[in-house]
């Protein structure tokens, strides 16, 4: 590899129509036969693959420059059509030129003054506000101009242009060929051409009828060979053929004198391909088509679309030094680990540029070769050359290594790479993990950094780039390291953060547990502390004393639980209270916060992966299941839940009774129908509510279940109450189930009933089992939920790219205000107060903290 | 003597800051320590600030991007009120951030001056902004075909509890109706034309335009609903008209407001309209229980109306103000935009961002911004 300067930059890019005299000075060929090959398989000259025009094929040299494959970037040409035709794309810019200059002095329609008036307030306009208003007044100028009919120059009297879509004209009932259109456009002055919004330095009106077509190189439409040995051509070669064959038809036609019909119609013919040819997707023209019947892609459908080159191929990049497997978890890794397959580690390569000093150890790799871990793959020559090492190679280059060279390792434990999971939805789904290589073929990550990923272990694979230059690695490490990223920048609270059985274990750890000293030594030496020496030496230690181990002797942190008890942590001592997802998990994590602001992101990633895997050992040890008896009720509370089931159910008859009497009042600005919905659905989502409580009440504290509940681990009261008692109304876009058999839901049900059990309420709990009707019902809205979550994917997906495209330029400049890409100021100061919110805690500056700190 | 202190660091913090150690210090703080915690906290704002550089737009587009889908799609759900539809959600996002003129469900809060807001004839009062048409006060309305006449039959039930009278309806039926008679026969009003040659199309047409006529209320508000909001009475309406109802002098008008964006620009301008806009996004991202700051809805707000108008986040709003060429081509219609850039000869300067992606170039924010200068001579 050699060291790549950048010489020369783009500066800008100038777009323009090309004329007819740039096309052909730019060709290098000029083409005038269908065929493409001679007998040999050679392409003919004059052709459409004539070698002027670059090489595709292996082997052969381009005529124009001399140079192979790969290396000619190809050349355009041209062909002479035998009639002038139209470009479509112009058509619309074309009939307004037409409508509004003179049939036959060419002028505008506007007198003199009037034009100086026009193009001082156009220019003024374009530099003052841009190029979108200038658009505008000049489409206002061209509808005030459309319906003049008398010409105030030469007053010629004016005869309407009508267009018959997609590209023929006609001047009152006569029609225009392009020839007419051609030299009516010829004579307006340049002048004039500035009304219109053009700029006759790039574009004179005319270039606007195509005389001469500009044959793109054989490398934008290379061919492909079959298996078969059969060639097959790209469609934008294909459509040139119909182009060049119908081209000559017309000039042998027009030399021999054929009748006028029989040109005019070959004209036709002509104009169709080339219109074919820049787009295939015309409304009103048949689109070209295969012999298949698959229409062609021609030059806008290659540009346009997802799978256009701009957003394809020009905005996406694909990358080389890339992995992607199933991923698993690993808690014994770091945080900011990622461990990789052996054989990826093999694969993967980092070069290395050799000196004196590290000649030794890098020639190590190289005689170690590709099969040898850990080894090198490939050394780089000065001159960049690149050399495969293999067995029979290996001794050779040992002998020419110096330093200069460059040698592509495999990866080792330590290097860098850049992790990441799909759908890439903000910047922590890509983070920089140092590499581990471990045995067996899955990427490993701490079960700790799912959150910003967003991943699960359910079969979710992910991938792995590794940087490869020294500024690409120091940007990755410093930019995108996991512990930089441990604060969201969405709401400023940690996203990196325990989760699941971490939290469960930590809370039963610090809620009530006792262990052994030597039980809390085992554990905390299997978290990873080494040093016990201030370790308390009485034989039976709290549980929060073990957690307080963790955690650094001089931090202090006042915080509340999720049921608002106090937790209170005095010199790195736990007093008061106890873990739960409130201080440990993401999106809340206020002790794991008052870390990283304390001591740091590196400091708070290590105690954060040993909190992790002190939960795990705490669960370990402890045991933690969960199993049906945990929704056991007893038989006072299953009573006490029946009853205030029928109580529901006997209001929501009476509420039923009134309604058929006529008796219930309609709720301001609904029917009465809607009334006793809205009445019905919440007399029995109280029900289920006080159903929960009784569930809440009644279950034994320390069963598993609830734990979880409690610690914000998993799952919530009401999937408790779901699983033992009763599961609630099933609702339909907000309503109760509606829909189903004529007046009503199921065939099972009276015609008209209004029950609550006819719409949709379960009253009982899947431990208990459901009846055929409410499995039903549930099956509705478990479907109703499926299509929702598929409709919203595309919708917000196309909302967030909406924002990014909008909002990608927006950056702080060294003044503090937001300006975007034309430097226009979009905040005077960011969010009002120049914060970066992923400094900040929630979204402001502590100051409650400060002031306690000094007083 | 703390004044002093506050003073120096005025123009250093930001004033929300300010206020905030105001509110947080004890009373009888000594000034040396006001100053320390004043410098701490100056400290601490210089090293929370926003690094010059910084891609702050796709910061905040990814920070509301990617909740988007945790969002529902539901559009019917009960906010605040459970007798009123209102979207939420995702659809509603998209809705504010689209830039819609025309919005699903329509809005107002509606506050009340002091005597008014204690609740007294509230229900009066709601239902004289609520819009009526000649239809809410009829029992029947039908065409004899024979005799080419309208027969109306009023309801005087439906008319109670409101202000408006028999003579009102009679008013506004002579205004509509010109040329034609109307006669009063029990309690059915006959019209007929006064001309001859009349036509029975007409005569249906004329029909179907006497049930929409109004009568009385603010237009364009279908449904008021009086509400207990902190110890005074306000009216919330299904459909919006700002610009009418801040006419009336029962009504608060610095805190009543729409949640119709473009309303809000027309009747009291573009910075309103950002702070609707941002109170909006707010509403609906807490409403589904996701935390997104502030300052990222913030940014949106500032894009879509730093040109002094409001432009939806799509092709013909914020995009199409776009200065390069190639960024507008790479988000849509990308061959609408290069042709045009052709026609006038048009100059992409490559100073955003994905140009420079395009080109294989560094992109000027973040790291790609430092650029070495070298003097030559």
């Amino acid at each position: 590899m050699t060291t790549d300067y950048l010489f020369k930059k783009i500066d800008k890019i100038r777009f323009g129509v090309i004329s007819h005299k740039m096309i052909k000075k730019m060709a290098s060929a000029k083409i005038v036969t269908p065929e493409l090959y001679d007998k040999e398989g050679y392409p003919v000259d004059g052709g459409l693959m004539d070698t002027r025009l670059g090489v595709i094929d292996p082997g052969l040299k381009c005529k124009t420059c001399g140079s192979k494959l790969k290396e000619c970037i190809g050349h355009f040409g041209y062909i002479e059509l035998a009639r002038p035709v139209i470009h479509v794309k112009f058509v619309k810019i074309i009939l307004d030129l037409l409508r509004c200059t003179c049939q036959e002095c060419g002028k505008i329609l506007l007198p003199d003054e009037y034009i100086k008036k026009h193009m001082k307030k156009f220019s003024s306009i374009e530099k003052r506000k841009g190029q979108k208003f200038k658009r505008v007044k000049v489409k206002e100028l061209i509808v005030k101009l459309k319906t003049i009919n008398k010409c105030p120059h030469c007053k010629a009297k004016l005869s309407k242009i009508k267009i018959e879509k997609p590209y023929t004209f006609y001047q009152g009932d006569k029609r225009l060929n392009p020839i007419e259109i051609r030299t009516r456009l010829e004579k307006i002055p340049d002048e004039d051409c500035r009304l219109f919004g053009l700029n006759p330095e790039v574009v004179r009106p005319e270039w606007m009828i195509l005389t001469l077509m500009a044959i793109p190189p054989v490398t934008m439409r290379p061919s492909i060979t079959l298996e078969s040995g059969e060639r097959s051509e790209d469609d934008l070669t294909h459509k040139l053929g119909d182009v060049v064959r119908i081209n000559q038809r017309l000039f042998e036609n027009i030399n021999a004198g054929a009748p006028e019909i029989i040109i005019e119609d070959l004209w036709d013919l002509l104009q169709y391909h080339i219109t074919t040819f820049f787009d295939n997707n015309i409304a009103q023209l048949p689109p070209a088509r295969h012999r298949s019947g698959q229409p062609l892609k021609t030059i806008t459908e290659r540009i346009k679309s997802k799978e256009g080159r701009i957003r394809h191929n020009l905005a996406g990049k694909r990358t080389n030094f890339s992995s992607r497997t199933v991923i698993s978890p690993d808690s014994m890794l770091a945080l900011d680990e990622v461990g990789i397959p052996k054989e990826v580690a093999m694969k993967l390569t980092i070069p290395e540029r050799i000196t004196e000093w590290n000649f030794e150890y890098l020639k190590k790799y190289v005689e170690n070769g590709p099969k040898k871990y850990p080894g090198a793959n490939y050394i780089i020559r000065p001159d960049g050359k690149k050399k495969k090492i293999t067995d029979e190679t290996k001794e050779q280059l040992l002998e020419e290594l110096q330093p200069g060279y460059y040698v592509e390792r495999q990866l080792l434990d330590g290097d860098v790479a850049i992790f990441n999971r799909q759908p890439s939805l903000h910047r922590m789904s890509m983070m920089c993990h140092r590499i581990k290589v471990l045995p067996y073929l899955t990427f490993r990550l701490n079960p700790a950094v799912c959150a910003p990923y967003n991943a699960d272990f359910d079969g979710d694979e992910m991938n792995l780039h590794i940087p490869q230059t020294e500024e690409a690695r120091a940007e990755a490490e410093i930019l995108m390291q996991v512990q930089t990223q441990l604060i969201s920048p969405r709401y400023g609270l940690g996203i990196i953060a325990c989760n699941q059985d971490a939290i469960s274990g930590n809370f039963i750890l610090t809620k009530e547990l006792k262990l052994s000293r030597e039980d809390a030594i085992q554990l905390l030496a299997s978290i990873g502390i080494e040093d016990f020496t201030n370790f308390s030496n009485s034989d039976i230690v709290e549980g929060k004393d073990v957690f307080s181990f963790v955690i650094p002797k001089d931090f202090n942190f006042k915080g509340k639980t999720r049921a608002g008890e106090e937790v209170v942590i005095e010199k790195g001592k736990l007093k008061k209270g106890f873990m739960d997802s409130a201080n440990l998990g993401s999106g809340s994590g206020l002790l794991i916060r008052n870390l990283h602001k304390n001591y740091g992101s590196a400091m708070t990633i290590d105690i954060l992966g040993k909190l992790f895997r002190l939960g795990i050992k705490v669960l370990l040890k402890y045991g933690f299941s969960t199993g049906l008896a945990d929704t056991d009720l007893p038989e006072e509370s299953r009573d006490k839940i029946k009853e205030i089931l029928s109580n529901s159910e006997v209001k929501v008859d009476s509420l039923i009774q009134s309604y058929v009497k006529n008796e219930l009042n309609a709720l301001p600005g609904r029917t009465v129908r809607e009334t006793l919905e809205l009445r019905i659905l919440e007399t029995l989502n109280k029900a289920r509510n006080e159903c929960g409580r009784i569930v809440f009440k009644t279950l034994d504290k320390n069963s598993h279940t609830l734990i979880m509940a409690n610690s914000g681990a998993r799952g919530n009261i009401i999937n408790l109450a779901q699983m033992a008692s009763c599961v609630g109304q099933q609702a339909l876009r907000g309503e109760r189930i509606e829909r189903g058999y004529k007046d009503r839901t199921l065939s099972c049900f009276k015609q008209d009933a209004l029950g609550s059990e006819a719409h949709g309420f379960i009253g009982r709990g899947f431990k208990q089992g459901l009846k055929p009707h409410e499995f039903f019902f549930m099956a509705m809205t478990g479907r109703d939920s499926l299509m929702d979550t598929a409709l919203r994917t595309p919708k917000s997906g196309y909302l967030y790219r909406r924002l990014a495209n909008s909002m990608q330029d927006l950056k702080v400049e060294y003044d503090y205000t937001v300006r975007n890409a034309s430097k226009k100021i979009v905040q005077f100061t960011y969010g009002d107060d120049g914060l970066d919110v992923s400094r900040t805690e929630g979204g402001n500056i502590n100051i409650k903290k400060i002031i306690q700190s000094v007083l | 003597m703390a004044n002093s202190i506050f003073n120096e660091y005025k123009n250093k913090l930001p004033k929300k800051i300010i206020e905030d150690i105001e509110k947080e210090l004890p009373k009888n703080i000594s000034s040396s320590k006001l100053k320390i915690i004043l410098e701490k906290v100056y400290q601490e704002y210089l090293n929370s600030r926003v690094e010059p550089g910084e891609s702050i737009g796709i910061i905040s587009a990814e920070s509301i991007g990617e909740p988007g889908t945790q969002m529902t799609l539901n559009t019917f759900h009960f906010a605040g009120v459970a007798e009123m539809n209102v979207t939420v959600g995702l659809p509603r996002i998209i809705e504010i951030l689209d830039g819609r003129k025309l919005i699903k469900t329509p809005l107002m809060e509606i506050y009340l001056t002091k005597p008014y807001s204690d609740g007294t004839d509230i229900k009066k009062i709601a239902q004289s902004i609520k819009q009526t048409t000649f239809k809410d006060f009829i029992e029947e309305i039908s065409v004899e075909i024979t005799e080419g006449i309208i027969k109306i039959k009023l309801d005087e039930e439906k008319s109670k509890g409101t202000d408006v009278t028999e003579k009102r309806l009679n008013q506004v039926l002579e205004r509509v109706l010109k040329g034609y008679s109307i006669k009063k026969q029990e309690d059915t009003l006959i019209i007929k034309s006064k001309s001859k040659n009349e036509n029975l199309g007409e005569i249906y047409r004329l029909k179907e335009k006497i049930k929409d006529v109004y009568v009385s209320g603010v237009k364009k508000i279908t449904q008021v609903l009086p509400v207990k909001r902190n110890d005074e009475f306000i009216i919330i309406t299904a459909g919006t008209n700002l610009k009418e109802v801040l006419k009336l002098d029962f009504v608060d008008k610095t805190r009543t407001i729409t949640n119709d964006v473009f309303e809000i620009y027309d009747v009291l301008g573009v910075e309103a309209a950002r702070e609707t806009i941002i109170n909006e996004v707010y509403k609906v991202i807490e409403n589904q229980g996701l935390n997104v700051d502030i300052r990222h809805i913030m940014l949106v707000a500032d894009t879509m109306t730093f040109s002094g108008k409001v432009n939806g986040i799509t092709r013909y709003g914020v995009i199409s103000e776009k200065a390069s060429i190639l960024a507008r081509a790479s988000f849509e219609t990308p061959i609408k935009h290069l042709i045009n850039a052709s026609l006038v000869g048009e100059t992409d300067n490559l100073k955003s961002v994905i140009e420079n992606v395009m080109l294989n170039q560094p992109v000027p924010v973040g790291t790609g911004l430092p650029d070495l200068v070298t003097k030559i001579k």
